[in-house]
């Protein structure tokens, strides 16, 4: 049995679920990071292998420019966000997300 | 048949240390587990035939956020270790598997039709020949290094000490 499309997406969607599991229940806010890459690398699995095995040319590429920008605000996302974790740890001493409760009513 | 070698392999590889980074009690070896996830994604890329992806990746994702996380855990060490799980655990599992198997479900039930093209490799030329070409997406890589930019020096204003 070949490899096809339907393969890339199955284990994109369980990556996404584990990491979407992973971002909820965890309380370790560096964790809840992780698990955020985890998903943004599932939704780059599949705007591959769409751009693998559903375009009508081999010259168009959309899916993989797409992949680059999500990698670059990725990579941004996680440097504002450890700021954050880092300035939070500071000031509270904890990193916590059950404890950082400052904006709850 | 040794590319579906090789997709078994990693895929079992990405979703095992996917899970073994939600299940670690140590973060610092969730960090590591999450480095072996992001190298089996690097060789998914590689399998798709996107080589430039797998590349970056390595280097983006391997080289810089994985260092900035163990970086974090460094910085946050507490007294408490380890990273154990909130009071929504069993909703969230519950939709965890309800997303799955909706997302499973509706997969498997279209008709997908695969096109016949795409079996030579992607050559890394074609890709910066879309981004800086006429009618390309010049725009939007001078946005994304205005937002990295950006976002170097949020980083640096709210670490600051003072």
């Amino acid at each position: 049995m070949s490899i096809g499309l339907e393969h890339y997406l199955v284990l994109s969607a369980i990556l996404f679920c584990i990491g979407l599991y992973g971002a909820v229940v965890k309380r370790n806010t560096v964790v809840v990071l992780m698990c955020i890459e985890i998903m943004l690398n599932a939704v780059n699995i599949t705007l591959v292998a769409f751009s693998r095995y559903l375009v009508p040319e081999s010259v168009v590429l959309e899916g993989q420019i797409f992949v680059i920008f999500v990698m670059v605000v990725a990579a941004a996302e996680a440097a504002v966000g450890l700021a954050l974790i880092v300035s939070v740890y500071r000031n509270r001493r904890t990193v916590d997300a059950s404890e950082i409760d400052l904006m709850k009513g | 048949m040794s590319l579906t070698v090789a997709f078994w392999i990693l895929a079992v590889m990405s979703v095992g240390t996917a899970l073994a980074v939600i299940f670690a009690r140590d973060i610092f070896h969730a960090a590591l587990f999450l480095i072996v996830c992001f190298f089996a994604v690097a060789g998914i890329y590689v399998t798709l035939n996107a080589d430039f992806l797998a590349a970056i990746q390595v280097l983006v994702y391997i080289g810089a956020v994985s260092v900035l996380l163990i970086f974090g855990i460094m910085l946050t060490r507490e007294a408490k270790r380890g990273s154990p799980a909130g009071k929504l655990r069993i909703p969230a599992l519950i939709v965890a598997f309800v997303l799955l198997g909706v997302m499973i479900g509706s997969i498997l039930s279209f008709d997908w039709q695969p096109a016949a093209g795409m079996d030579e490799m992607v050559r890394t030329q074609d890709i910066a020949g879309l981004i800086f070409s006429e009618n390309g997406y010049v725009l939007t890589f001078e946005i994304a290094g205005l937002m990295l930019l950006a976002a170097i020096i949020g980083a640096i204003v709210l670490v600051r000490k003072e």
